[in-house]
This record gives structure tokens, C-alpha cells and sequence, in this order.
């Protein structure tokens, strides 16, 4: 068995081979971690593009969508959608909800009329334990095809230091290279502003996988069709509107009664595009009703319950699957990455506002 | 006194080593990654879980029946720190999966180890506790991964320098 201790010299050989062994351990770890840099675009790397378009940090919020309300209510299943998959959340029962409404932008300040994009994220649980998260947008599809495209488009639309405004030669060149964003900017230029979150609809612009009890799998995309009739601001109106009026028109809402929503699905057919958000599927797809979002209450984001929520949208029940969209899975990626950053801020106490503290 | 760590012994900690290898990586790769993170995840969990178990079974086994006895002539400084790498590696592969399960338990998310089943929360959902379980399971994970390099440099060192059967006796039965 053990040898005698040796007296040799230290054999030089081995230990090279011991040191080789371990330090390239050591850089696969490094090179994995993306500690020796990345060839391909990180989640971490699209959260700092987006900080870096903001005036200053804002610790604690959501790193995108900071300014918005927590809300509460219930979800009813019309059962119509329980033929196309199992997830409980589509039988005809009540469910809790837990919500968020929102502005995009990265400024949890910024006035809500001229915030182009507003949305809305949904939480539920049902009684066998499944969770459904969703984050739905008031665009009809996404500006750009990719993730990559994405992080162009943060980095293109940053303001020039000099003017205050992004470079119109990085916007064009974006633009050139990512097309289908003039689809995404004509929709802005030309889309009714609602006056109201109550009367938006807001859609997941991201397909994903229903599972029926029959093993059959349909794709489909969502959205939430208000039953708030449609009313929308003038140029005008919307000039002279509170930088706030969103919340208080909520809460008025809200004292009167509460909001409704359907939630609708949009079924694909074969062919129609499931990986690609930025393309809209044709307006003759069936649709199916799957029940109604009732929202009765609203509470600032600061201290109430959706603020240290991650609407993750892969957090998904039995009976739902995400499709392959790069973007879907990269809005998982970047929201777990904000949501670790503003949880560590508030944990480390440097988050005042965001958590309703006053400022030291 | 037996020469050699027993079968169980053995087969645990070869598998645990590929095991907790891989969940390091793994662990490391997805958090960056844009499009590959949920599906890394969704290996990344079961793994954690089946390493917190099997290192229960592992640490019975390891009270229940005594190690071979270290080399004679082992210097006393190179002994004690082979215990107390020893002990920091079982504390580890027990801590690191319970952080990764506490962690997620207080960021208020489902603990999902498969698609549609999924563990209790052992915490309640509270940012602060979040926000630092969060940095305590990246820094028990780099502590950890330290620690196997550290086991392995050792062991190799037995191995081809020293020579003195302790590689052996994990490597092979009696």
C-alpha cells in the first residue's frame, strides 16, 4: 500500500500536469461565467445598455417599466379554452390575481403622456399549485425580430450627451439593419392614445405552446381586450395631461366599480410565425375567449404586493409551454437580471423611494 | 481499519463529482445567457436537489462507516487541511442546494425542479432576504468550486508525487 515518504526531488512533471489540470479548470469556469469576456450578447449586457440610457440609477425599480401600480382582482375561465389545454387557470372557476400596470421606460418618474407603450402583467395561482405569470404590452407586435435587435435598439436610441438626443446616424443605421422596426415606428406615429390603462389592450406579442388532455398542442398568442370602452386623448388632451393622470384615472375608475378585461387567444395555423414577435399573425385566426380579468383593486407599487414580483414570462402551468421565440426567452433572461439587481439594492438598503422610504 | 472507502463511498462521490461539476457550470453559463437560460435551469434545479439528497445518504454513510486513515508520515498541516476540506465540502454540497432553494423560495417564484411539479417554499417571499441569499448562493458557488479544485490538485498530488495509496482508495475497492 503507501509508499515510503519520498525523498526524491519534487517530480516536476507531475506537478506541471497538477497545475495544468486545475488552471484549465479554473479558465473553462472563468470562460463560462463570461468572466474572459463574451462573444455573444448577455443578459447582464442588455440590463446595462438599458441603465446607461438613464439620466442617473434608480436603485430598487424595475429596470424597465419602473413607473407602474401594483393591482388585485380575479380571473374567471370561461371554460372555452379548456378543450385546448389542461392548465387549470382555464376551467370555469374564480382565480385570485395579482397585477401590475404600467408605463415603459426606464424613468419610474417619467409623465405618462408621452409614454408610447403601457402594460399590463398578470400573476396567478391556481388551486393545484400551478403558476402563471404574464407581461403583456399595448404594441401589437415587437419592434425588432431578436434580442440582438433589441440591445441595437437601446444603444441607437441613447441620447447624444451633446444634443440630449439619440444619433441620427446610429438610428438610421439600426433602422437599416433591423427593417421590420419601421412597421413598430409607424404604429407609434399613427396608434390612438387610450386615455385611460382601462380601456388598452394589451398583448403578448410572444406565441407560445397550449397542451390539450388529447396530447394535441395548438400555438397561440394572447392579449387582453378591454371591455372599458374605447376613448382616446387629442394632441391636445395629451399635452396638457398630469404627468400622473394614469394612476389617478385608475383610482377613479376604480371607485366606481371594477375593470374588465377577456383574455383572448389568438390561434396560429401552420405556417403562421411562432419564433418571431415582431410579426403579427393574420387578423382571420379564430379566437377563443378563455375567460375575464377583474381588477377591483390598485395600490402604490412601492409597498404593495407586486413590487418584488418577477413577471417572468416563463414562469408557466401545466398545459402551457413556451414556443422557441429568441425574444421570449430572452425577456426571461433580462427580467431575472433586473430583478436580482433592484432585490439586492432594497437587501443593501439603498433603495429609498422605490421601497417608500424617504431619501436619507 | 479498512484501506479503502466503501462501494457506496466510492460511487457517490465519482458521481457526485460529475454532478456537482456539471451544476457549477452550468450554474455559471446561465446566468448570462439571453436564449439558453430556462433550459440550463431546468437541468441546473433537478441537479441541486438530487446533490442535496444524495449528500444526505453520503454523510450517513461517511459517520457510519470511518474513512481510511490518512498516511502516517502525512505532514500534520496537509492532514488537518485535508479534514477540514473534507468537512467544508460536505457542508457545501448541503448549503449551496438549500441557498438555491431558499433563494428561490424568498424571490416569491415557483420552486420548479420539473415542468409542473414543483417543491414548497421554505422561506417567505421577502426582498431582503432574496437580494442576499441571491449573492450568498454566486459567492457559495465560486467557494465551492475553489474547494473541488483544491480536493483535486490534492489528490493528484497523492497521486503521482507522493504515491501514497490515498488516491487509491477512493479510485478502487480493497
Amino acid at each position: 500500500m503507501a509508499a515510503a515518504p519520498s525523498r526524491r526531488p519534487p517530480p516536476l512533471l507531475a506537478l506541471a500536469g497538477i497545475a495544468a489540470i486545475v488552471a484549465t479548470l479554473a479558465v473553462a469556469f472563468a470562460w463560462t461565467s463570461g468572466w474572459l469576456g463574451t462573444s455573444h450578447l448577455t443578459g447582464p449586457q442588455l440590463v446595462d445598455a438599458i441603465e446607461a440610457n438613464n439620466p442617473q440609477p434608480y436603485p430598487g425599480y424595475r429596470r424597465a417599466h419602473s413607473k407602474g401600480m401594483c393591482v388585485a382582482g380575479t380571473f374567471r375561465g370561461s371554460g372555452d379554452a379548456a378543450s385546448l389545454s389542461t392548465a387549470r387557470v382555464f376551467a370555469p372557476q374564480e382565480i385570485a390575481v395579482l397585477g401590475r400596470l404600467s408605463i415603459a421606460g426606464g424613468d419610474p418618474h417619467s409623465p405618462d403622456n408621452v409614454a408610447r407603450v403601457r402594460s399590463l402583467a398578470f400573476l396567478m395561482r391556481t388551486d393545484d399549485g400551478q403558476e402563471w405569470r404574464s407581461a403583456m404590452n399595448a404594441f401589437p407586435f415587437f419592434a425588432v425580430r431578436s434580442p440582438q435587435g433589441f440591445y441595437a435598439q437601446v444603444v441607437a436610441s441613447r441620447p447624444d450627451p451633446a444634443t440630449g438626443k439619440p444619433d441620427p446616424a446610429r438610428l438610421a443605421a439600426f433602422v437599416a439593419e433591423y427593417p421590420e422596426v419601421k412597421k413598430f415606428q409607424a404604429w407609434a406615429a399613427s396608434a390612438p392614445w387610450p386615455t385611460s390603462w382601462a380601456n388598452t389592450q394589451f398583448n403578448s406579442v410572444n406565441a407560445f405552446r397550449l397542451h390539450a388532455a388529447d396530447g394535441s398542442e395548438q400555438y397561440v398568442r394572447w392579449f387582453m381586450r378591454p371591455q372599458t370602452p374605447l376613448e382616446t386623448l387629442t394632441p391636445e388632451q395629451r399635452q396638457q395631461a398630469d404627468a400622473d393622470f394614469l394612476a389617478s384615472d385608475l383610482r377613479t375608475r376604480l371607485a366606481n366599480g371594477p375593470l374588465r378585461w377577456d383574455l383572448v387567444l389568438t390561434l396560429a395555423q401552420a405556417g403562421d410565425p411562432v419564433n418571431d414577435p415582431s410579426q403579427e399573425w393574420p387578423t382571420s385566426r379564430r379566437q377563443v375567449v378563455a375567460g375575464t380579468l377583474e381588477i377591483t383593486h390598485a395600490e402604490p407599487q412601492a409597498t404593495g404586493a407586486c413590487r418584488d414580483v418577477n413577471f417572468d414570462p416563463l414562469v408557466l402551468p401545466r398545459g402551457i409551454s413556451p414556443s422557441d421565440d429568441p425574444v421570449l426567452a430572452a425577456r426571461s433572461s433580462v427580467y431575472a437580471q433586473s430583478f436580482n439587481r433592484r432585490e439586492l439594492e432594497i437587501a443593501r438598503g439603498e433603495a429609498t423611494e422605490a421601497v417608500g422610504k424617504a431619501a436619507p | 481499519m479498512s484501506t479503502h472507502f466503501n462501494a457506496l463511498a466510492r460511487t457517490l462521490h465519482w458521481l457526485m463529482a460529475a454532478m456537482i461539476l456539471a451544476t457549477l457550470f452550468i450554474g455559471a453559463a446561465m446566468v448570462g445567457s439571453l436564449e439558453q437560460r430556462a433550459g440550463l435551469l431546468d437541468i441546473h434545479r433537478p441537479l441541486g436537489v438530487a446533490i442535496l439528497l444524495l449528500a444526505l445518504v453520503r454523510l450517513a454513510n461517511r459517520l457510519r462507516h470511518a474513512p481510511p486513515p490518512l498516511p502516517a508520515d502525512l505532514p500534520r498541516w496537509q492532514a488537518n487541511a485535508a479534514h477540514a476540506s473534507h468537512w467544508l465540502l460536505y457542508a457545501l454540497m448541503l448549503a449551496q442546494p438549500l441557498v438555491g432553494w431558499a433563494m428561490v423560495s424568498a424571490g416569491g417564484y415557483p420552486v420548479t425542479v420539473f415542468r409542473g411539479w414543483d417543491l414548497p417554499a421554505i422561506l417567505p417571499h421577502d426582498a431582503t432576504s432574496y437580494g442576499w441569499l441571491r449573492e450568498a448562493h454566486g459567492v457559495l458557488a465560486w467557494l465551492l468550486f475553489a474547494t473541488v479544485l483544491l480536493h483535486l490538485a490534492a489528490a493528484l498530488f497523492h497521486a503521482w508525487v507522493r504515491r501514497d495509496g490515498v488516491f487509491s482508495s477512493m479510485a478502487r475497492g480493497a
